[in-house]
């Protein structure tokens, strides 16, 4: 049985010779194709007008496959996500792969297609690869790393210690999908609910706001540790405090409901597709309703305000209407979610 | 009282002008939901909340964690929640012994640990089963499932605890408990009556927004009469008669012994063993684990918190050498725990 019809990935197909070149093509090749990628040593580009933003991620989610989208899915739209966080349009992506001796070629094919997908819906181009195999046990099925270069929107520079008092708080969906989507598909639980990943390139909704205003404050993506996360992260490099109205967070009534079931609080559930944005109060109306008519951010809102008092903390208004602090985030909730 | 049944839960609670009460709450989700709700911000001075020793791995001793980590070092896989892996022995963790290359599972059932033994016939599978009445059932529903399969590599390592003793033992650390909705779903309203007629007080308590004021506001209310009092505020779920059914497994499967709480020392009849008859499940006798005491690092004022005798930020490890992240004592591990809900919320600055 020879490696090309076997199915499955073998060592030989990562020592860099006929076979190498066999998969790439099986693979890749096709899927990425086009004129910036060669099979020279590296990739020749035209560079960006103005300034460049450059970013790199590792992906190594387990399960590769969940609702919603792929580790493959997941490491293009986490690259361009942290390229669009500082108004950068995304140009150009590397990605190296790490696989697992055995991996079935047919996931590896399915996982490129998506990485495809989604880099042409964003239009950014995949310029570089490589491939590497390792021995079974040594990796857990496929781990990609992903590099981008983006072309940053000129005048606009959004920043963690830009946030003021007087902004508005938005977030550019319902929160928390993705890390309970992870939480169940480990099965750990043995609770099934119908719950989808936010996993999504958000270039398009960072461009939509950019057309409305430059003057965007703080731009983030609320990856691991959620949007709680993300905004005691903020509070500290502004050193400003944070007020949100528990109320109005969007929470999917799913994952609010397998939250209460496992004492989990949503704001620190990863997402994978939602940003964090401050921007002065006057134009956060007309933010959210440019984010609305995006296809990743039809459920965008208003969920609070940047304040003085409190410096570095994040002040939650309940449902009983006293203030409570937001706990302070205390780690990784689950391992390789991402 | 005319007055009293016109104004709602909260202004019942913010408009209380009588003696102080000190109201304990003996649940750790209590806790934890009176932190997240930001409840204390409804109450007035002169009612003070005491966050009572109600978290399980709160008030499991020191010696159970090296009693499982002497397991650990001698083949037996330990299958575990998620919350006690941290908390530390004498001298370390179960973590630190899993990090030394000790088998340490964390399962969210003990039907899991079953599982997890019939599908690992080569390991011993040893579960900790820690906790009150509402989760001793279903580590005494795990042993009589391992029996009827015929598992002979499943076993329970006990330290669970009753909280009748508890009650009478606490007596004097609060005018008002607001007893646990969970506990008593299973054990009924008897004993609340019982020491409502021995002169403790105490009000049922549910767990949302509106059952936890809707609670305080009664033992607010009848705190300040005076007298001796039992209120069922959680009826929606807390029958007189508990769960029979749920009593008749643990009274068949487990009886009552000693027990020593962290911070409150022993306390006669307040813990649960596995009868005679299921020898062949009691990691201690299966493992002919010798006697072991732990000792409790001197600095960390746990016990005190646990009685209400101190607030967590009065403990000079608290926020220091003590946090979430690398706890010293047990309440700060869990969730549930005083000092953990107390760093997590910002302690004083509520």
């Amino acid at each position: 049985m020879s490696d090309k019809n076997s199915g499955h990935v073998t060592l030989a197909m990562g020592a860099g010779g006929k076979q190498t070149a066999e998969l790439i093509e099986r693979v890749f090749a096709r899927r990425f194709d086009s004129p910036l990628l060669t099979a020279d040593d590296a990739a020749v580009l035209d560079p960006p007008h103005g300034k460049m933003a450059m970013s790199t991620d590792g992906f190594i989610v387990s399960p590769a496959f969940f609702a919603g989208g792929n580790v493959g899915k997941l490491s293009i739209c986490g690259t361009v996500n942290d390229l669009a966080c500082m108004g950068a349009r995304p140009l150009y992506l590397t990605c190296g792969f790490v696989i697992e001796e055995g991996y079935p070629l047919q996931k590896l094919e399915q996982i490129a297609d998506s990485m495809a997908t989604t880099a042409a819906e964003v239009g950014v181009t995949l310029v570089a690869g490589d491939t590497k195999v390792a021995g079974r046990g040594q990796v857990d099925g496929v781990f990609i790393t992903t590099t981008g270069v983006g072309e940053v929107v000129e005048g606009v520079s959004p920043a963690g210690a830009k946030a003021a008092p007087g902004d508005a708080i938005i977030v550019t969906g319902d929160i928390g999908r993705h890390g309970c989507t992870i939480l169940l598909e480990r099965d750990d639980f043995g609770i099934e609910a119908d719950v989808t990943s936010d996993c999504a390139p958000l270039w398009a909704s960072v461009k939509a706001m950019l057309d409305v205003t430059h003057d965007i404050h703080v731009i983030r993506d609320a990856t691991r540790g959620g949007v709680g996360t993300v905004l005691y992260e903020i509070a500290g490099q502004s050193n400003v405090g944070v007020r949100l109205d528990a109320t109005v967070v969007p929470v999917d009534p799913a994952v609010g409901g397998v939250c209460r079931m496992l004492g989990l609080e949503p704001l620190y559930l990863a997402c994978e597709g939602r940003l964090v944005v401050i921007a002065p109060r006057d134009v956060a109306p007309a933010l959210v309703e440019a984010l609305q008519a995006c296809p990743y951010s039809v459920g965008a809102a208003i969920i609070g305000e940047v304040v003085d008092e409190r410096p570095g903390w994040v002040v939650l208004n309940t449902e009983i209407g006293t203030q409570t602090l937001l706990p302070q985030p205390t780690g990784e909730l689950l391992p390789r979610i991402c | 009282m005319s007055d009293v049944q016109k104004k709602t839960p909260a202004e019942i609670l913010s408009s209380y002008d009588g003696r102080s009460l000190r109201i304990m709450e003996v649940c750790g989700t209590h806790t934890h939901e009176i932190f997240r709700l930001g409840i204390r911000k409804l109450l007035p001075p002169q009612v003070d909340l005491i966050s009572g020793p109600g978290c399980p791995v709160c008030v499991t001793q020191v010696g159970f964690i090296d009693e499982a980590i002497w397991l650990a070092e001698h083949g037996a896989t330990i299958t575990t929640f998620g919350d006690l892996v941290r908390v530390p022995g004498t001298t370390g963790s179960l973590a630190t012994a899993r990090a030394a290359g000790g088998r340490v599972r964390v399962v969210y059932s003990p039907l899991d640990a079953v599982a997890y033994a019939r599908e690992h016939a080569d390991e011993r599978v040893v579960f900790l089963s820690v906790g009150f009445e509402t989760t001793v059932p279903a580590a005494c529903l795990a042993v009589e499932q391992a029996k009827a399969e015929g598992l002979q590599n499943f076993s329970l390592l006990t330290a669970n605890k009753t909280m009748p003793n508890a009650y009478a033992a606490l007596r004097d650390s609060a005018d008002v408990f607001l007893y646990p909705g969970h506990v008593h779903a299973i054990t009924g309203t008897k004993l609340c009556e019982d020491l409502a007629a021995q002169g403790v007080s105490g009000v049922l308590a549910g767990f949302t927004a509106k059952e936890l004021i809707t609670a305080l506001a009664v033992a607010v209310a009848k705190g300040a009469e005076g007298k001796p009092f039992f209120v069922n505020a959680y009826p929606r779920v807390v029958k007189p008669e508990g769960a029979p059914s749920a009593v008749a497994l643990i009274n068949k499967v487990m009886e009552p012994c000693d027990a020593e709480w962290r911070g409150l020392g022993v306390i006669e009849g307040s813990g649960l063993r596995l009868r005679g008859e299921y020898a062949d499940v009691d990691a201690r006798r299966v493992f002919q684990m010798p006697s072991i005491e732990g000792r409790a690092n001197p600095a960390c004022r746990c016990g005190e918190v646990l009685r209400g005798a101190c607030k967590p930020s009065d403990c000079p490890l608290f926020g220091r050498g003590c946090t979430p992240q690398h706890a010293v004592g047990a309440c700060m591990v869990s969730g549930e725990g005083a000092c953990s809900a107390y760093y997590q919320y910002g302690g004083d600055l509520q």
